[in-house]
């Protein structure tokens, strides 16, 4: 079975925000964003773009009717700047004109004054001047600081990740219409409908049924569309308000780059200690989250490189505190993974650290420290179903982890230039949003008396396949041929107060969701074929569109059978609403049980440094991987394959760079750099698991989503093990990226520059 | 008048050359297979194929180009094709289509119509498929779902049906397996025949040569660079580029970035991608080799006489830009361009290449390619001089030559430190050198003093550590987005080494670790 939009993508007819026929009299909109990082905002002088060619309005905060207030988490993000400006990029005005090339010709003429304050853009600099953007939080099982006494070995450290742009190809946007009811109807490249509506309908003073949201599908989100799809779609949806005319808002690349936030970059300090059997006694762990101006997601962010901090190993003793950090750089937001694989990192480069004092392979650490049925998890949930040994032992036996490392030896002992690096990356993802209430859905289902069916979720389609699963899932339910299933656009007043498609969650929801509404619907028609062919209910069933009563063929089909019940006024439509059960945390105490259930795998990579270039080639990916009982492979061995190339060049190549003022340098596709075809690893093969999968999975296939991004940082841990057979003295800093950069001044790290006379930092 | 088929369609418009070919298809013929990425060339996902009639008259040679940085001007006379050209009745898919689709290919399906043409072009190249042609197809492709695996997979699966293609009347072959619609047969003469009116009239605007070039601010003809938007580099944003006067663009690989609304209301833009006499590459009498100014990156690939003459060509082009971009960037472009990383100028730099420079009057002179070279973007030449040649010695057989480059990503990225080296090495002694290296200094660098240093010198390790000293003294990198000074200089020292390690491989390592 094979995604089902890719018919359409291929020959250029799916369709996305920009492509949509514009209507007459459409205003174009473009931002006019803060010049400066931090400041008081004294003036703003738009007379002359106003008078410019075509333009037709400019916005500014004083147009708001509503509050001008778009956090969803923290009320502290104004749509327009108001007083303050916070970031370089934050929206300040917006402009309205004819045409896109006068709204941005107009963005010239506008001037502004501000006086400047002092600019931070680093997350330490923040928590040593108190600047939280919420209190900080403390995951704690055991007693980490008693237990010390009692480690044979105690290593501590510091980790640095950077940052990733999220770089959809499609950038952001929004087309807003005017309603005659006084509200607005928008569509909106997003992939929280109702986060765009619920802030919108706030910006405009108006209730939520007023703001009508539309989604067809998402050329690429993977996070950075979760929350900060919202200003675009709120400043389109306020130029329709104020206009009473259409308008525009499309992000060109460079705009989007520098007004929108990223994964965030967290500094850490970590210290790990182990009994003499080296099993891991306790772990302390203290993270400095880059947050942004604003809070945006990065509480939950917070929260969830929390819940991963100790990856897929069991410690008794955790204490795990972490600081969301303010700082004037554009708010920092969801990117696959969302906190998780900052967490991980940091507990890999302890063990990284460890293994390199104690004179080990780090593996060896590693795999002695796996999770085990039943072990605690520091949020108290215990870790059931726990197939994290079993991903690393098939591993091992399926991809010869004995071998690749053999390989790699001999092969470092025969090469003086060119070094191999190994290394092994196990997972564990918690799945469901950690904040319970975000875990519920609905589906609404119409089955049409032609027998064909529209299906309605909250889900939005970015490329994860969930639409296609959705399908699916209804196909099997009602036991027809998916050919007469059409998912409809995701639109917020059919499925109404959804959460956004995030969390790895969308399919799980909304696939049982659709499954309850389509098992009440077979359930209604059986009844009915029940009575109107004298039947007997139970053994009744729906097969390849055949009704059959005790696996004998009936007289009646999903046709008849349809018709039937239209004209005997059966109800023909579903509304289901699905909520995960068992779910609970308690953020006072952070105790809990916030997932459905855990993923698991475990990858080996292998690497190979050029070290007269400094440059390097991922070798070989190889990945075992709990899919639990997947229906569809081709999507999902794409999610895993996708997922993990795109964690490699989080860890490698992909550079955000902000200078000392804010200002990214990283802001084109000329100089952000994420994998092309040929970044891509040599061999990446992955091996589905043998493992049942879980019954709050839909139909016992587990989440995809995430995951795999994480086996991506087992590539720089390989990278760092190939410098070290090159240059074994050198005290490498855990810090990730590994660019090419990276990589050569720490394989030559005497080198000391001839002249320091002609480096003058531009930018 | 800009006259072209736009798929089967003939086409007459009069917007402005120099505007992008992707907004004239996307917002004026409402053709939205076509996507927006990043307006620079560098993600694909505005790709199309460019087809130009052959001398033969009755074949078309299709390439894949980035058409948010094609002129429209660019496209007259030629056959341009969208997705909406290739797709096939009903809901057919066509054998690259359906590759892609079966193989998982396609995720959120952005980026998807620009693989599709870039392999459809591909399907149409002369060249035979292999695995690697198939995959260097691609490579300007960007896939944010990152599904290059399941591409690879369609890739893998389109090489082996394209062995079937006949080398022989291979578009009919072509348009029965459905790659190409059958009308693609009659695009030749269209083409032919659309070359016969423009003989008779006059005034197409495409390839006007003014006489009269006026002055421009920058004091140099803007053109193209090979390796895209090399603006950027060590740039320190737009507003320190002077504003273009009547500028010159050639295949608008560094022009069209960025400076796209500046450059559609500009006055006067000549575009001389397609001027006549101004590609080719011969081996003269003299024993120069002499290339026409417009001769783009992949043309220096398919000549035979420079890939006889540097057999690792192939090798050192895979690093510049790619495959779409090639198509378009021009030798002289990256020359006038001025980026201190321009590969193909570093490359040309060693290879002690010259240009030949015309004037409004037709006066003519010749320049050394480092001569050029004033300051960041400050050229030594007249404003309305133009480059309409290079030429450079060809080399010996025995002579070595070799171009280095590192940039954060290996492929599809500029430089943070390239350079390049010519030896001429007898009985062990550097009888002549030539080491050029871009990244480190305000211009393209021929590194004179290091180059005079080895004349002379023994092919030993000392003499390489001992010329890396030079060296050092005589560049002058910055730390910028693509490397702190101290890299740049630590790289440099490392490809002086590679470039002797790939001459002289029994050189002792042991210096470097």
């Amino acid at each position: 079975m094979n995604h089902l939009d890719p018919q359409r993508h291929v020959r250029g007819e799916s369709q996305y925000l920009d492509d949509v026929p514009t209507q007459q009299g459409t205003l174009y909109a473009a931002v006019f964003e803060s010049p400066l990082a931090h400041g008081v905002l004294r003036s703003l002088d738009f007379g002359a773009a106003l008078a410019a060619p075509g333009v037709a309005r400019v916005l500014t905060a004083a147009d708001i009717p509503g509050e001008n207030q778009i956090g969803g988490i923290v009320a502290d993000e104004p749509l327009l700047a108001e007083g303050h400006v916070h970031f370089r990029g934050q929206p300040v005005a917006l402009v309205l004109a004819r045409t896109e090339a006068q709204a941005h010709a107009a963005l010239k003429l506008i001037k502004v004054e501000i006086d400047p304050l002092p600019i931070i853009t680093d997350p330490r600099v923040a928590a040593a001047q108190g600047e939280f953007i919420v209190p900080p939080r403390t995951f704690k099982i055991g007693d980490s600081e008693a237990a010390w006494a009692a480690c044979m070995h105690v290593f501590e450290g510091v980790a640095e990740n950077g940052g990733q742009e999220h770089l959809y190809i499609e950038t952001q946007g929004a087309y807003a219409f005017p309603t005659e009811m006084g509200g607005v109807r928008m569509i909106s490249s997003t992939q929280g409908p109702t986060a765009v509506q619920r802030h919108t309908a706030h910006v405009l003073g108006v209730g939520m049924h007023q703001v009508e949201v539309d989604v067809t599908r998402l050329g690429g989100g993977f996070g950075g569309k979760e929350d900060q799809a919202t200003p675009w779609g709120a400043l389109a949806a306020l130029g329709a308000f104020i206009t009473k005319k259409p308008v525009k808002l499309v992000l060109d690349r460079m705009a989007d780059m520098r007004m929108t936030g990223k994964r965030h970059p967290y500094s850490s300090d970590f210290k790990i200690g182990f009994d003499a059997d080296l099993k891991i006694v306790a772990y302390e762990v203290t993270f400095y989250q880059n947050a942004g101006a604003a809070a945006d997601l990065s509480p939950a962010v917070m929260e969830r490189t929390l819940f991963h901090a100790t990856n897929a190993y069991f410690v008794p003793n955790v204490t795990a505190t972490a600081f969301s950090c303010r700082t004037n750089l554009p708010p920092n937001t969801a990117f696959r993974g969302f906190g998780g694989p900052q967490g991980m990192f940091v507990i890999e480069s302890a063990l990284a650290k460890a293994a390199e004092e104690l004179g080990l392979p780090t593996h060896e650490l590693q795999r002695r420290n796996l999770l085990r049925e039943g072990d605690l998890f520091s949020y108290r949930q215990a870790a059931e179903m726990c197939h994290a040994e079993q991903a690393w032992d098939t591993a091992a036996r399926e991809f010869d982890l004995a071998g690749m490392r053999a390989e790699v030896e001999k092969f470092n002992q025969t090469n003086k230039l060119k070094k191999k690096g190994f290394a092994v990356m196990p997972i564990c993802f918690g799945i469901s949003f950690t904040k319970t209430p975000m875990n519920q859905t609905r589906a609404l289902v119409h089955i049409y008396s032609d027998g064909s069916v529209g299906i309605s979720t909250g889900a939005v389609e970015m490329g994860q396949g969930v639409n296609t699963k959705i399908a699916q899932v209804a196909a099997r339910t009602l036991g027809i041929s998916i050919s007469r299933i059409k998912i409809e656009t995701t639109n917020t007043t059919r499925v109404a107060n959804t959460s956004p498609s995030a969390a790895s969650a969308t399919a799980d929801l909304n696939g049982k969701a659709t499954e309850m509404a389509c098992a009440a619907l077979r359930k209604r028609l059986l009844e009915h074929a029940s009575t109107e062919y004298t039947l007997n209910y139970e053994g009744l069933e729906i097969h390849d569109e055949q009704v059959l009563a005790a696996g004998v063929p009936a007289d009646t089909n999903w046709e008849k059978l349809v018709s039937s019940a239209f004209w005997k006024r059966v109800a023909l439509t579903e509304n289901a609403h699905y909520a995960t059960p068992d779910l609970h945390f308690d953020p006072t105490v952070n105790q809990g049980h916030p997932f459905a259930y855990h993923v698991y795998g475990t990858a080996l990579t292998s690497v190979t440094v050029d070290c007269l270039r400094g440059t390097y080639t991922v070798d070989a990916l190889r990945i075992a991987h709990d899919f639990g009982q997947s229906f569809n492979e081709v999507i999902d061995r794409g999610q895993i394959e996708g997922g993990a190339v795109q964690g490699i060049g989080w860890m490698t190549m992909e550079e955000v760079a902000y200078n000392a003022e804010g200002r990214l340098l990283s802001n084109s596709l000329n100089s952000y750099k994420i994998p092309d075809i040929y970044a891509a690893p040599r061999v990446l093969d992955v091996h589905f698991l043998d493992t049942p999968g879980h019954p709050k999975a839909i139909l016992r296939s587990k989440a995809v989503g995430e995951p795999p991004l994480m086996y991506g940082i087992g590539t720089y841990f390989a990278l760092r093990d190939a410098v070290r057979a090159f240059q074994g003295h050198t005290a490498l800093p855990f810090s990730a990226p590994m660019t090419p950069e990276k990589v050569l001044v720490s394989l030559y790290p005497e080198f000391v520059g001839v002249s320091e006379a002609a480096a003058v930092a531009r930018d | 008048m800009i006259e072209f088929y736009l798929n089967d369609q003939p086409i007459r418009t009069s917007e402005a050359p120099a505007s992008a070919l992707l907004d004239f298809v996307r917002y004026h013929e409402q053709l939205k297979g076509t996507k927006i990425g990043c307006r620079e060339g560098d993600c694909g996902a505005c790709t199309v194929l460019v087809g130009e009639l052959n001398a033969d008259g009755q074949t078309v040679n299709y390439q894949s180009m980035t058409s948010c940085l094609t002129p429209l001007g660019n496209a007259h006379g030629k056959h341009i094709v969208t997705v909406e050209g290739i797709n096939a009745a009903g809901s057919q898919l066509t054998p690259v289509q359906k590759a892609i689709v079966d193989e998982g290919g396609s995720q959120c399906g952005f980026c998807t119509v620009g693989f599709v043409m870039s392999l459809t072009g591909h399907s149409l190249s002369t060249q035979p498929a292999t695995e690697k042609s198939t995959i260097a197809a691609i490579d300007g492709n960007i896939c944010r779902c990152t599904g290059y695996k399941s591409l690879e997979r369609a890739a893998a699966r389109l090489t082996a049906e394209l062995e079937q293609r006949p080398s022989e009347n291979a578009l009919a072959w072509l348009s029965e397996k459905q790659f190409v619609p059958g009308y693609f047969a009659e695009i030749p003469a269209r083409l032919a025949k659309l070359k016969l009116t423009e003989a008779t009239t006059t005034g197409a605007a495409a390839v006007t040569i003014a006489a009269a070039a006026t002055p421009h601010a920058n004091g140099g003809s803007v053109s193209t660079s090979s390796n895209g938007h090399a603006q950027n580099q060590n740039d320190h944003g737009h507003s320190a580029t002077p504003p273009f006067t009547h500028p010159l663009v050639g295949g608008g690989t560094d022009l069209m970035v960025q400076r796209l609304e500046e450059l559609r209301e500009q006055p006067g833009v000549r575009l001389i991608f397609d001027q006549p006499g101004r590609r080719g590459i011969r081996h003269e009498t003299t024993g120069r080799v002499v290339l026409g100014a417009a001769t783009t990156a992949s043309q220096l690939l398919e000549s035979d006489l420079m890939r006889g003459l540097f057999p690792n060509l192939p090798q050192y082009l895979k690093l510049v830009s790619s495959t779409p971009i090639r198509n378009m960037g021009t030798v002289a472009g990256n020359f006038i361009n001025g980026s201190p990383i321009g590969d193909l100028t570093i490359l040309f730099l060693a290879l002690g290449a010259s240009i030949t420079l015309l004037d409004a009057a037709g006066a003519s002179r010749e320049l050394a390619l480092p001569d050029l070279y004033l300051g960041y973007k400050k050229l030594a030449k007249a404003a309305d001089e133009q480059v309409i040649e290079i030429s450079f010695p060809a080399p010996l057989a025995s002579d070595f030559f070799h171009f280095e480059k590192v940039s954060k990503r290996t492929h599809l990225d500029i430089a943070s430190v390239n350079s390049a080296a010519w030896l001429r090495v007898e009985n062990g002694v550097i009888q002549a050198a030539r080491v050029s290296a871009g990244g480190v200094g305000p211009v393209p660098l021929y590194l004179a003093r290091t180059s005079a240093f080895l004349q002379g010198r023994e092919l030993t390790p000392e003499t390489v550590t001992a010329a890396n000293e030079v060296m050092q003294s005589e560049i002058s990198p910055i730390s910028d987005v693509r490397g702190t000074s101290d890299y740049k200089r630590l790289l440099l020292r490392q490809l002086l080494w590679a470039h002797f390690l790939e001459f002289a491989p029994e050189l002792a390592v042991d210096e470097l670790i």
